[in-house]
């Protein structure tokens, strides 16, 4: 009896510890979004102090000593909302180069990668597994290591502060192809083995047999994809110098004191489609990154 | 000889079929990492591009005597030496908090793995609130009478980083510790606690020992991702930070900013035999250390 009381405690202390991290998880997100239905005023007089730099003589508006972080907006708003999507274009313009950077990116890189995984899975002689093992430390080399190397070819081939020499570089990553690969190695051998038997040939086996079965992989593979490139810094700040080009995910530090009220909005603004995609497809990442699981074999 | 001949041939076809996959992809591999990665170990060796003559390893000495990158190499070296240490074990106690029986399980692990999803320049406003001189977590301390710290400019920055990392990292390495641990035959967990094992035994004896592979991927993730914790840094305190958080990162830009391809191609060179050398004797140390379970 002793002992199935110390249990029920031990599990309600393991909960009240997962509930406490859950809260640390989710509070600086859920945070950015409440207060981004603030209206500027607020905004400026809880924050005033941190973005203003400090001292702001001659302001007219009321600016607490500290900040006061808040969790629900004295007076729910859109102001910010409205300001961003209707008077200040520079913002969304950034919003859409962070698409026309990504969505490519994550195209091309999940098509390419299906083709190289397929070869690796179908073909397996010693030139390719050596090769094979050079996509993985490639893989596994910093930004401080790749980057030297693409902005030399994109200087070379003319793109340099072009969106291609985003785009080319990302295009050909060699994550995807480590991770279908995996993928499309679980696939039994009969399959493919009958498919050849019925006379079907190498692209049919591919796109009839081995896409199908690598779906979930291929939407979870595109899911990590998006997430890593919309969260981009180092690459648009040394490939794509020119502010006008950027991606919002390095325009959006550059927010002056002035537009602070603004942004929480684009902050939230921008979160929204990898919080969509995660929403939608959390089952899928969850088991993509499972699988993930070893860079052995 | 008609036959072997066309198996032959067939063979061959096959080959060239799967060339013709992996086409593409190779052409890109090779235009954009691996032939300029060639041509960038070249130019460490070299005087200057214009002066092609073999400069030994000056390049490399230059780079070792120059201040700001060894600042560089010293900070990003004790941020992962803090970073991924940590990240592994958290994440692994978060994987095994989510094993015992406590309600709500799934919600959770989304509650944890939701970070992951939030790009560092929606969340970095937050964290500017917090750690400013006069911001939300000086507040709270000073309730307790502790005098107000600039976080980000004080020996205390890396910790702010870490936190950030750790907040970003822990959910994404937890899947992986969970998935795993799903793998390890219940059989000999069950035979342990027939056995009367204690929790300890199981967890080192047994655990640890199935999930060894699995500690060395999120290791070398963790290492990859501590070296991203530039947008981090860079967001908060933009290209000029406390000194204490200058990264490599930042002197790579800022040797982009000079273009000096000698000092560049030098330390793009020394980080990527540095990398390959960790995870070699990562892969190393796993192998010991998981020898008896794979077989």
């Amino acid at each position: 009896m002793a002992k199935k009381k110390r249990r029920m405690l031990g599990r309600a202390a393991l909960t009240v510890l997962a509930a406490a991290f859950a809260i640390a998880f989710l509070l600086p997100t859920v945070l950015t979004i409440t207060n981004s239905f603030m209206t500027k005023a607020e905004i400026d007089a809880n924050y005033g102090i941190v973005f203003s730099g400090g001292a702001q003589g001659g302001s007219s508006t009321y600016m607490s000593e500290t900040v006061n972080l808040k969790f629900i907006p004295d007076k729910v708003s859109l102001s910010q909302y409205w300001t961003t999507l209707f008077q200040s274009p520079e913002y969304l313009l950034k919003f859409w180069n962070s698409v026309i950077l990504v969505v490519p990116i994550v195209l091309l890189q999940v098509a390419i990668a299906a083709l190289a995984a397929y070869s690796f899975t179908r073909y397996r002689t010693k030139f390719k597994a050596v090769l094979f093992f050079f996509y993985v430390i490639l893989m596994l080399m910093p930004y401080q290591v790749t980057l030297v190397p693409n902005y030399l070819v994109s200087d070379w081939l003319g793109i340099l502060n072009t969106r291609w020499a985003i785009i080319l570089p990302g295009a050909f990553a060699p994550f995807s192809v480590f991770l279908l690969t995996k993928f499309m190695r679980r696939i039994p051998k009969a399959l493919i083995e009958a498919a050849k038997l019925d006379g079907a040939g190498e692209w049919q086996i591919f796109s009839r047999i081995c896409l199908p079965q690598c779906r979930s992989a291929l939407y979870s593979i595109a899911i990590l994809v998006f997430i890593d490139y919309w969260n981009m810094v180092e690459q648009p700040l040394i490939l794509l110098p020119d502010a006008e080009q950027q991606p919002l995910s390095v325009y959006l530090s550059t927010i002056n004191a002035g537009e602070i009220g603004l942004a929480f909005a684009v902050a939230t603004i921008y979160m929204i489609p990898s919080l969509l995609l995660f929403l939608h497809g959390e089952e899928y990442l969850v088991e993509g990154i499972a699988h993930s699981g070893s860079v052995k074999g | 000889m008609g036959k072997r001949f066309q198996k032959l041939n067939g063979r061959l076809r096959e080959h060239i079929m799967s060339f013709g996959f992996l086409g593409p992809s190779l052409l890109g591999v090779g235009l954009f990492f691996i032939v300029p990665f060639g041509i960038v170990v070249y130019y460490s060796l070299i005087q200057s591009n214009l002066n092609p003559e073999f400069a030994g390893l000056q390049n490399f000495i230059n780079l070792f005597e120059n201040s700001s990158f060894r600042t560089a190499a010293k900070n990003t070296l004790m941020f992962s030496a803090m970073a991924v240490p940590l990240a592994v074990v958290l994440s692994l106690l978060l994987a095994l908090m989510l094993e015992c029986r406590i309600p709500a399980k799934s919600q959770f692990r989304t509650f944890f793995l939701s970070p992951m999803m939030v790009p560092v320049a929606s969340v970095v406003l937050i964290w500017q609130v917090v750690f400013h001189y006069n911001g939300t977590l000086n507040v709270f301390l000073s309730v307790f009478g502790v005098d107000k710290i600039d976080w980000l400019k004080s020996d205390y920055c890396l910790i702010v980083i870490l936190v950030l990392f750790l907040w970003k990292n822990l959910g994404y390495n937890m899947i992986l510790f969970m998935a795993n641990l799903n793998n390890i035959p219940k059989e000999l967990l069950e035979v342990a606690d027939v056995e009367g094992a204690s929790a300890a035994y199981k967890f080192f004896a047994i655990k640890l020992r199935y999930l060894s592979p699995t500690v060395l991927f999120v290791t070398i993730l963790s290492l990859i991702n501590s070296f991203k914790v530039f947008r981090e840094v860079y967001l908060l305190t933009g290209d000029y930070p406390f000194e204490g958080l200058y990264m490599l990162q930042h002197f790579m830009n800022n040797t982009f900013k000079s273009l000096d391809y000698q000092k560049l191609s030098a330390a793009a060179v020394i980080m990527a035999i540095a990398m390959v050398i960790l995870i070699a004797i990562l892969f190393l140390a796993e192998d010991r250390f998981g020898r008896d379970v794979e077989g």
